[in-house]
């Protein structure tokens, strides 16, 4: 049995998917053999599959799982979100009185939140490096998939970004702002 | 396109989403038992090996960070309420797979139905496709992929596909599923799976090959708005 090079471009996925006769498979072996494009062909099909079945392909975005779990535990324990949520609130209201009082009371100058809605960066590790935009108001995990000016980034540490006004993403700087909420939970219960 | 495939994303520190996180076959099943009889906790433990491919199936197919995990989240919901429904006929895992991509394409079809552009490459090309490019690329490096300007050619490459050719590679080549278990989520026949893999892995192939054989320096075919195809 012998095979032209279109009859191999048409049976090459089968080929590769080990679904061809073996006489089709011997014919096709030895056209590899002889044809340098059909060969070119069949190394490069084999390189997409391989490169398109890693799982590095594609990754998850910073904080997926956390905001999956918390999607799933509102619908599957809707109660005990409804507690947590309140905690949440409650303690939120707590910290934000002290911190106004925190600041109302400090000498030290830093520059104003940008934005109204900021969050305190006091459980970031100071020396972490992040990346801020100069449109904008927040400072990142590098990486982050929550940046909106992506051209226009600058890196720097927390403790700078702070001064300069930036505050934490909530979505990628969640856990240290919840460990920060923690604490101050403890705080207030200790 | 989205920024999800190419993007530098930072290292999530969420081990149970590692792809090397598995459940046995028996001890699936006894999740699944355990879930279907009201200990909802264990649901989380039966998901998490599959977290990951959920999103990356309904990444592929929305193109969109936001509405893939969006997907990610609904399609893992209807598991939950439709887990007594679940039969062993098929894997969890192709059964999760299966709810992603039936999500992500009706999403797709919404946000097509509300553009004015006519919607394109939505039958089988006829005729057989004929290779384009014979470059020479025989060695992928174990790092390439680390390359994010690597990922995003790639990401790029994909997003140029059709969708029916783009929803089969999908689910056979990056979700691994079956020639049948494909083509029972995509509701085609298996012969058209065959075909349109065909065709998608050839035209990849076609558009990566110059950029593997030579320099990424230089912009691929269809970066510049022409397909070649």
């Amino acid at each position: 049995m012998v095979v032209n090079c279109e009859q191999v471009w048409q049976e090459i996925s089968n080929y590769l998917e080990g679904d061809v006769e073996p006489n089709l498979r011997a014919a096709m072996d030895a056209h590899f053999q002889e044809c340098k494009r059909c060969n070119a062909v069949l190394q490069g099909t084999q390189n997409v599959i391989q490169l398109f079945g890693d799982e590095r392909m594609i990754d998850v975005p910073l904080g997926f799982e956390h905001r999956l779990h918390r999607r799933l535990e509102e619908n599957i324990h809707p109660s005990r979100r409804r507690f947590l949520g309140w905690m949440v609130a409650a303690t939120a209201a707590v910290l934000a009185a002290g911190s106004f009082e925190v600041a109302r009371s400090s000498v030290s100058k830093r520059a104003e939140p940008r934005s109204e809605h900021a969050q305190s960066g006091a459980g970031v590790p100071p020396d972490m490096m992040v990346v801020v935009s100069e449109e904008g108001k927040l400072f990142h995990a590098s990486g982050c998939p929550f940046i909106h000016d992506k051209a226009h980034l600058r890196s720097l540490i927390a403790r700078e970004a702070i001064k300069e006004g930036y505050t934490p993403c909530a979505r990628c700087m969640k856990k240290y702002l919840e460990a920060d909420l923690n604490r101050a939970v403890d705080d207030l219960a200790g | 396109m989205g920024s999800g495939i190419g993007s530098a994303r930072g290292t999530m520190p969420e081990a149970p989403t590692s792809p090397n996180y598995q459940l046995d076959e028996a001890s699936e099943e006894l999740l699944i038992r355990r879930v279907q009889d009201g200990e909802h906790e264990a649901f989380y433990e039966l998901i998490r090996p599959y977290q990951r491919r959920v999103y990356a199936a309904a990444f592929a197919i929305t193109r969109n960070d936001a509405e893939a995990e969006d997907v990610a989240q609904e399609t893992m919901l209807r598991a939950f309420k439709k887990l007594r429904q679940f039969r062993a006929e098929s894997r969890f895992s192709t059964w999760l797979i299966q709810i992603a991509v039936n999500e992500a394409r009706m999403r797709n079809r919404r946000a097509r139905m509300s553009m004015v552009e006519p919607i394109v490459e939505q039958q089988d090309a006829e005729g057989n496709y004929i290779p384009r490019d014979f470059a020479d690329w025989r060695e992928i490096p174990s790092e390439t992929l680390e390359r994010r300007e690597i990922r995003e050619k790639l990401a790029e490459a994909l997003a140029s596909l059709g969708e029916i050719y783009r929803d089969v590679f999908v689910l056979r080549d990056m979700q691994h599923m079956s020639i049948e278990e494909t083509a029972k989520a995509l509701g085609i026949s298996t012969a058209s799976v065959k075909t349109r893999l065909l065709r998608a892995r050839l035209m990849l192939r076609d558009l990566l090959a110059p950029g593997f054989g030579g320099a990424w320096s230089t912009r691929l075919q269809f970066a510049k708005g022409t397909k070649p195809w």
